[in-house]
């Protein structure tokens, strides 16, 4: 492999090296970035820009050109509420329950998911047999698509599925799990940590090993508690990793969508319905499609995770340019 | 554009020296989906064609995720098949391309009658756009095993929801079964009941209205039955949006003793439940309206205005409108003919037991209870709007987020907003 | 014997005794064990049932079929049950047909003489049958080797271009000081907060004016531009340290020299998760490949995977056989490379 790309670099060098000297180094920098921000403007970027557009016309027409345009309307439409807590009181009310039931389902998930990857992180990094199995292991079910994930616990949760067989034959009884909402959402946080989990976990773990091992040594020469070695050292040495984690397992999960979906279908009623569900059932799935609601809510969406996104950057402000 | 992707397509076979498969440019595509077998039996069926005339058909089989979400934004943007094989019938007519021109009117009109209106949508007219390709008809199936075996006679023909209702109950406290009942989840399913319960679904100008004195008083009912637990509450509650979801496994499986649903689960039955115990087909109740009315429904293919070779198309579809080949189409996928020709002659399922071949029969004479208005539901533009509001707000009301009153304004106030921005 | 014994209780403990954080450590592990692969082989294990079997309540762990035997005078091989009850009970008898809550069934050893049996007195005798006909069918069924070319090729060329083009960018935006840099940083992790789910339609409207409708690059180029890998390489690639990156050009190394030759190396452990959760990501797509290709020559095995689902009917047996199938190569690709993640995380360890 590294025969073919070797040569490869090789020819690009020279290029690279002309415009090297032609820039000076720190110009540069924007022919690195060039390629990624090509790719990025057309298919990332423009996209967003089109959004725009589209929450600001009206009608169920696929092309912008046929679109009328509604100004803020759907924007109005969305946060006409007359308090937001109460979703019945809403025009949009199944605008607020997403809202609402992502709030809660991120809170939790992404509590569990962080707890989770710490505690499996720092157990694999303990000095154990068939690590490497271990890890793996842990591993594996981020390499399911979201719909086999779906799938494998539809299965097992089913009123015939292997749960309740497994609980009738204990003698507990088996609970019709999805058809109540309490527990419908719990195994959605529950489904969404499972699938998610290894890739924080494997994140994680490397930030641990990457804390040189004479800090812990210094710390059990002082017969510091493991508690304390924990909260003095590990944490602190931890929290840029601890940032990238919490910052992506937020962002994911309010984009929590495919898994739940193909899982729930976002019942019973509305109780697992999240945010990019609404978005993709009011402007793809639906009808009819009504793409200026839906890109006005991913708008709201994306403005309000820019924010939370902003406030922890700055909490850890040291961390970010490390 | 095309030519673009042709090239890139040339590109990588050559760079990677994998042949393209065996499609060529000037074939048609046809994008297909299958609930069995039906996408098989048209390649099969089309490549006598192919032979006979020398135009090639290619068969892309796609999720029906694609069909109903895709197809139509593929459309809009000018991309998109040839042919293919659609539910949504009217909503996609300004798409279609008119077969008139093409074929002989009077077979056509002959042979399909009033489902070619299901295809002209808002635009009406006369003109030819598609061709059913598979009728289906909402309706009860019952496990006669179980109501023999609590001894409760079936109810009579012409029995209204509420004896069957009270009848499921008494089978199923007598022989210990999980659910006396269950509708499939989908606005399409309770359509029939509801207009059996008077219903009007339109206003006076025929434009959509959900929410009236007969559907609220389906809705009650419905409800009503969810809470008190004749009608298992997992198809309904265990999902979420808009969602389908049946209950044939629960019916298979022995658990369920009336089960709504509808023709199509004919082989499905046929298969599984095997000897198992004997089921039946009871058509549709009927309600306090007096209606018995069930729901028309199916698949059809269609032709699009954007393809570039409109006669090869044309004759695709005629060659699979003909008698002889929809009848034997017909036969092999175990649906019921929307051809009037080859219904008029009755068809032959294919390996069908005499328990299937009674079922379909049974479907097939439950057609003239078919409401007036049920027909023109099927047809009308709007009417994916309206079943899935049907389900995302009743779904609400029988889990408890919303009283059936609030679940009724809410559906009304939905509709109205999905008109006002479709129009 | 006393290596083997050091060997399974090499732990933290002393003295060769598990400490009590060891068991708690290894019962977490086996639990995790459990659950993470549990359920993965269950799905493999019903991928074998039939379709009756699949149905069935309460499932059974390994796939069944009911025996059937021939008996002569009878053209099909007939289901065979065990007498429970009745006048015949202990009896293997063949079913002939069952009509209502009564069967007719007959002896095989004496198949002249009909005997008429209470279903409530029987039950199915049962047989291990792995149902393989889910997987062959498969393969007759449509052009498996394509689809399978069609996802690798996909998923090989959008994997290579994006860990090129992202190690570049979080080159750039990690260790040059220029002007824009936040503004570009602060790009990125806004399109972060837009899953393409959102984007699904202006998405495909830039696409297809691209001519890439209907062919694989409509697939692979808009998925080489994810912002969660510059993110995540960026991160990785500030903790190297500058004087590495001084120490170079003092030499006079170029720009793209120290890229290649140091930067890209040093990432290894960060590039190794990115490419896994690239090859996965274009691996498992489903919903942009299903509004790009519709022709079937260029389908992935996800979308032919999902082509079981029908509007009312879903093929489980083909969908689980399917499944399956598709999460092999991906498997094989993890095994392969998750070596090397835990090298290149073991060998950032020193710093």
């Amino acid at each position: 492999m590294l025969s073919i790309i070797s040569p490869i670099m090789r020819i690009v060098e020279i290029p690279m090296l002309a415009l090297q000297r032609l820039l000076g180094i720190n110009k540069l920098a924007w022919v690195f970035l060039l390629p990624n921000l090509i790719l990025f403007g057309l298919f990332a970027f423009l996209p967003v820009i089109l959004n725009i557009f589209y929450a600001t016309t009206g009608g169920d027409n696929v092309l912008l050109a046929d679109r009328p345009y509604v100004g803020a309307r759907n924007f109005g439409t969305l946060t006409d509420c007359s308090n937001f807590l109460d979703p019945n009181s809403c025009r949009e009310d199944k605008f607020w329950r997403a809202v609402w039931n992502t709030v809660w389902f991120v809170t939790l998930q992404v509590g569990f998911m962080v707890g989770f990857s710490l505690l499996t992180a720092i157990i694999l990094n303990r000095d154990i047999r068939a690590r490497g199995f271990f890890r793996s292991v842990f591993f594996f079910p981020v390499l399911l698509s979201p719909v086999v994930v779906a799938l494998v616990w539809k299965w097992i949760l089913q009123r015939e599925g292997v749960l309740n067989a497994f609980l009738d034959w204990t003698g507990v009884g088996g609970i019709n799990w999805l058809v109540s909402a309490d527990w419908a959402f719990g195994w959605s946080v529950f489904i969404s940590v499972w699938a998610h989990m290894g890739f924080y976990t494997l994140i994680l773990l490397a930030g641990l090993q990457a804390i040189p091992r004479d800090v812990y040594e210094a710390a059990l020469m002082d017969r510091s508690s493991p508690w304390r070695t924990f909260r003095r050292i590990t944490l602190p040495l931890l929290s840029p990793t601890m940032l990238v984690v919490l910052v992506l397992a937020m962002i994911k999960g309010v984009q929590t969508f495919d898994e739940v979906y193909a899982f729930t279908g976002g019942g019973p009623g509305t109780a697992t319905t999240f945010i990019i569900q609404y978005i993709y059932e009011e402007g793809f799935a639906g009808a009819p499609r009504l793409f200026g609601l839906s890109a006005a809510a991913s708008l709201l969406v994306a403005g309000v995770l820019v924010l939370l996104t902003l406030v922890q950057l700055w909490a850890n402000r040291s961390n970010v340019d490390g | 554009m095309k030519k673009k992707t042709i090239y890139l397509n040339t590109a990588f076979a050559a760079a990677f020296g994998f042949a393209a498969a065996a499609a060529h440019a000037d074939d048609v595509r046809f994008m297909c989906y299958s609930d069995g077998n039906e996408c098989e039996v048209y390649e099969d069926v089309l490549s006598r064609f192919t032979a006979d005339t020398g135009i090639g058909v290619a068969v892309d089989v796609v999720p029906y995720q694609a069909i109903l979400e895709n197809l139509p934004v593929q459309l809009a943007a000018g991309t998109g098949p040839d042919i293919a094989k659609v539910t949504d019938l009217g909503g996609l007519n300004e798409y279609y391309l008119d077969l008139a021109p093409h074929v002989d009117r009077a077979y056509w009109e002959g042979s399909f009658g009033e489902t070619l209106d299901w295809y002209r949508g808002n635009a009406g007219g006369d003109g030819i756009y598609g061709m059913h390709s598979q009728l289906t008809i909402t309706g009860a199936f019952v496990n006669a095993t179980l109501f023999e075996q609590a001894g409760v006679d079936l109810p009579a023909a012409g029995a209204t929801w509420e004896e069957w209702a009270a009848a499921s109950r008494d089978v199923a406290k007598a022989t210990g079964t999980d659910f006396p009942m269950a509708i499939d989840r989908s606005g399409h399913r309770v359509a029939g009941p509801a207009i059996s319960y008077g219903a009007k679904l339109f206003d006076a100008d025929g434009n959509g209205k959900l929410v009236d004195d007969g559907f609220t008083a389906f809705t009650q009912q419905f409800v009503d039955w969810h809470n008190d637990g004749t009608i298992a509450k997992d198809v309904w509650a265990g999902q979420g949006g808009s969602t389908y979801q049946d209950a044939a496994q629960e019916f298979i499986n022995g658990e369920l003793v009336f089960y709504y649903s509808g023709s199509w689960q004919v082989g499905r039955m046929d298969e599984n439940v095997g000897d198992f115990f004997d089921w039946k087909v009871v058509g549709s109740p009927c309600g306090p309206a007096g209606a018995c009315s069930g729901m028309p429904g199916g698949a059809g293919i269609v032709g699009f205005k954007q393809t570039s070779q409109p006669e090869k198309v044309a004759a695709v579809i005629d060659y699979l409108a003909q008698e002889d080949v929809y009848a034997e189409v017909t036969a092999r996928t175990k649906n019921l003919p929307a051809h009037l020709g080859v219904a008029a002659k009755g068809v032959e399922f294919q390996d069908a037991s005499p328990a299937a071949q009674d079922a379909l029969n049974g479907f097939a004479g439950a057609l003239p209870a078919v409401s007036p208005i049920a027909f023109q539901y099927q047809g009308y533009a709007g009417n994916r709007a309206m079943y899935g509001i049907t389900v995302e707000r009743i779904s609400q009301a029988i889990v408890g987020e919303l009283s059936v009153a609030d679940a009724m304004d809410r559906a009304a106030a939905d509709l109205e907003a999905a008109m006002a921005e479709s129009k | 014997m006393g290596k083997v014994l050091s060997f399974l209780t090499a732990t933290r403990g002393k003295n060769g005794k598990l400490h009590w954080t060891d068991w708690v450590s290894y019962g977490y592990l086996t639990l995790g064990v459990f659950l993470m692969f549990g359920p993965v082989l269950w799905l493999v294990i019903s991928s074998f049932k039939t379709e009756a079997d699949l149905q069935r309540f309460p499932p059974t762990l390994l796939p069944y079929a009911q025996e059937t035997v021939q008996v002569d005078g009878y053209d099909n091989p007939l289901p065979l049950f065990l007498m429970t009850g009745g006048d015949y009970e202990g009896q293997t008898l063949a079913q002939l047909r069952r009509v209502g809550s009564q069967a007719q069934m007959v002896d095989p050893a004496n198949p002249d003489e009909r005997l008429r049996v209470n279903i409530a007195n029987r039950e199915p005798v049962e047989k291990l049958h792995l149902a393989t006909e889910n997987y062959t069918e498969l393969f007759e069924r449509f052009n498996f080797l394509r689809f399978f070319w069609n996802s690798t090729f996909i998923t090989v060329t959008a994997t290579a271009i994006m860990l090129l083009v992202n190690s570049m960018a979080a080159f750039a935006l990690s260790k040059y000081e220029f002007r824009g840099r936040m503004t570009v940083l602060l790009m990125v992790i806004g399109t972060l907060m837009i899953p393409q789910t959102v984007v699904l339609v202006p998405l495909f409207l830039i696409v297809t004016e691209l001519g890439m409708f209907n062919s694989l690059w409509g697939v692979i180029i808009p998925g080489a531009a994810t912002p969660t890998g510059v993110f995540l390489l960026r991160q990785y690639m500030i903790t190297i340290p500058d004087e590495i990156l001084d120490a170079a050009r003092m030499d006079k190394a170029s720009e793209w020299k120290i890229f290649w030759r140091i930067i890209v190396p040093l990432s290894a452990p960060a590039i190794a998760v990115l490419a896994i959760l690239a090859i996965m990501w274009r691996w498992n797509d489903f919903l942009w490949p299903l509004i790009v290709l519709t022709q079937s020559e260029n389908f992935t095995l996800q979308l032919a995977l999902n082509s079981f689902q029908g509007e009312l009917q879903t093929d489980w047996q083909s969908l689980l056989a399917m499944t399956v199938l598709t999460l092999l190569p991906i498997s094989a690709v993890f095994m392969f490379l998750q070596k090397y993640i835990a090298t290149g995380i073991a060998s950032t360890g020193g710093k």
